[in-house]
């Protein structure tokens, strides 16, 4: 049996603001525990939300970076449940008129096309605290410091079919709100944490089968494999005859497997209801005009610009697009000379290749966008050929010095003096009779494999610093003048 | 609207209230009689009027994005039944 899969993705987003949502209690990530917990967000008897305007900005941004309806008027609710880390017992969320209402998101696939995502709706709430199962043996520990932190949920409509289209639309999603600066985007530290509704159905039919949901999967990795996992259970059962129960699954990547959450079994019965401590957010057309004029060129529009601009490849572009600092960074290097194709080509290869390797961000990256322009210059200009180039990168990332000084220094200059190089032809053709004679009995095919042998003892000799090309037309040459 | 047994314990149970087996007709029988005087509210015609969340005709103050200061963790965790290390203590609840 052929099995379609149906995918609906909710993520939750935690907002960069200073402070949290209701409260003057700061988000810092990484604090003792309970020490940015206030009485707001304990919920002690007597204490009133107020909200925080960056909050609200930030999501009418992200509405206007998707080209989403802003809701003019919005209302928080109260989400009504028990659990030990939500210290009021109901979570401040926006259940009937959220700030962000339907959008469409395009996703740019690996190949170039754009995938459509329709969202349903984003909404603000309030994050929960923590529970924390490993510090004590009888007992959980409860850390509030995250309580209050700001999230935007973003619900899509069952549009995925894959887990690689749920990915690639969590990167353009990630991409997309760093660009913005709304969220931090960490995923290892909880920034973006997605919740994936999943169900199957025969290939070809319209019917939505049972799905189920699994929460808080917290890295790319993870929702590729979660999918998997759980796309692979449900064929099972259905294979077999059986039924899927409509239930929340926790993914659990030691084991690679999805699992139920029998806590959540009883009655997930919220009782939204307005929240009578909070007013409704207005929202009129000037402030979302003052919030457009104030957004940065996000990544769809970049991904153009580049190709347009720079005349690179969509492939290319959509590389280089993604991280804010490495589009930043490349544009730097054709601002300081580069040439932008080659310049793509290094930061895409050695450069990311190298700082992958030593675990570092372009930031931080040794080699900088002046020294990268330096050495595209010297390779435009034919001084060094690009396995010469290779070694004055690494010259480069261990700083020892600018492009030129390093080809002073390791003495790579490309060899590409006629005369030079017309001796170094000379004194291997003289050297080597034999090998000049079985390459003059060959023919035409086989001559092209047999100067191999030639180029191979120049290059041997001047250190790989002859200029390729020209050594080889040289070369060729010489060699049929022989007969 | 009357409700049954049945649903007055779900809804004390989401509530987290106890209410003894014994009591439960005796709050079944007042439940209903509080839901039926929320019922007549029903008769109204609401037509085309728009669901109001707060009763008052304003829109809410926002605050600017600022972090007001540590809090006192000590003193607001002096209530708290149990504590160790920062953390409050609670039965364990594992998923």
């Amino acid at each position: 049996m052929t099995w379609e899969t149906i995918m609906g993705l909710e993520v939750h987003l935690q907002l960069a603001t200073q402070s949290k949502i209701f409260s003057g209690s700061s988000t810092q990530f990484g604090a003792a525990p309970n020490v940015q917990a206030d009485a707001v967000d304990l919920g002690m008897p007597g204490m009133l939300p107020v909200l925080n305007e960056e909050a609200v900005r930030f999501a009418v941004k992200f509405g206007l970076g998707i080209g989403a309806r802003i809701g003019q008027r919005s209302i928080f609710d109260r989400k009504n449940y028990f659990y030990p880390d939500l210290p009021k017992g109901y979570q401040i969320s926006q259940f009937f008129s959220p700030i962000v209402c339907e959008g469409v998101f395009e996703v740019p696939m690996e190949d170039g096309a754009l995938l459509p995502i329709r969202i349903t709706r984003a909404h603000l709430e309030e994050d929960a605290g923590k529970s924390v199962h490993d510090i004590f043996s009888q007992e959980s520990g409860i850390d509030l410091n995250r309580a209050g932190t700001p999230l935007l949920e973003i619900v899509t409509e069952p549009d995925f079919r894959s887990a690689e289209q749920a990915v690639a639309y969590l990167k353009a999603l990630h991409s997309l709100v760093t660009y913005l600066g709304i969220s931090d985007g960490n995923m290892a530290e909880g920034s973006m944490r997605c919740d994936i509704n999943i169900s199957l159905r025969r290939a070809g039919s319209d019917a939505l089968g049972t799905r189920t949901e699994i929460k808080n999967v917290n890295s790319f990795r993870f929702v590729e494999r979660a999918i998997h996992s759980e796309v692979e259970r449900q064929a099972d059962i259905l294979n077999s005859g059986g039924t899927i129960t409509q239930e929340t699954r926790l993914y659990d990547a030691e084991r690679d497997e999805t699992r139920s959450m029998r806590s959540k079994e009883v009655a997930n019965d919220y009782r939204y209801f307005p929240e009578p401590d909070l007013l409704p957010i207005e929202i009129d057309e000037a402030y979302i005009d003052a919030v457009r004029a104030s957004l940065p060129e996000l990544p769809a529009a970049k991904r153009a610009r580049f190709v347009n601009e720079y005349e690179l490849s969509d492939y290319d572009a959509a590389l280089l697009v993604p991280d804010h600092a490495t589009a930043a960074f490349f544009e730097e290097v054709v601002r300081l000379g580069g040439a932008a194709k080659p310049a793509a080509n290094w930061i895409l290869g050695d450069l990311s290749g190298a700082l992958n390797r030593a675990d570092l961000t372009i930031e931080a990256s040794p080699v900088s966008a002046e020294a990268l322009a330096g050495l595209v210059a010297r390779i435009e200009d034919g001084t060094l050929s690009s396995k010469l180039a290779k070694q004055v990168f690494d010259g480069l990332w261990q700083a020892e010095g600018t492009t030129d000084e390093i080809i002073a220094q390791r003495g790579l200059k490309q060899v590409s003096d006629a005369g030079e190089l017309e001796q170094m032809v000379d004194d291997v053709i003289t050297a080597n009779p034999d090998q000049v004679t079985q390459y003059l009995a060959a023919d035409e095919t086989k001559r092209k494999k047999l100067s191999g042998f030639f180029v191979g003892q120049i290059m041997k000799a001047s250190q790989g610093q002859a200029n390729p090309k020209l050594l080889n037309e040289l070369l060729i040459k010489k060699l049929n003048d022989q007969s | 609207m009357s409700i049954s047994q049945d649903d007055v314990e779900k809804v004390a149970l989401l509530a987290r209230l106890s209410i003894a087996p014994s009591d439960l007709p005796e709050v079944t029988e007042r439940f209903g009689r509080v839901l039926q005087l929320v019922n007549e509210l029903n008769t109204i015609d609401t037509e085309g009027v728009a669901p109001m969340s707060n009763p008052h005709d304003m829109v809410q103050r926002l605050r600017p994005d600022v972090v007001t200061g540590a809090s006192d963790r000590e003193a607001l965790m002096a209530s708290a039944p149990a504590q160790d290390r920062g953390y409050f203590l609670v039965p364990k609840v594992i998923d």
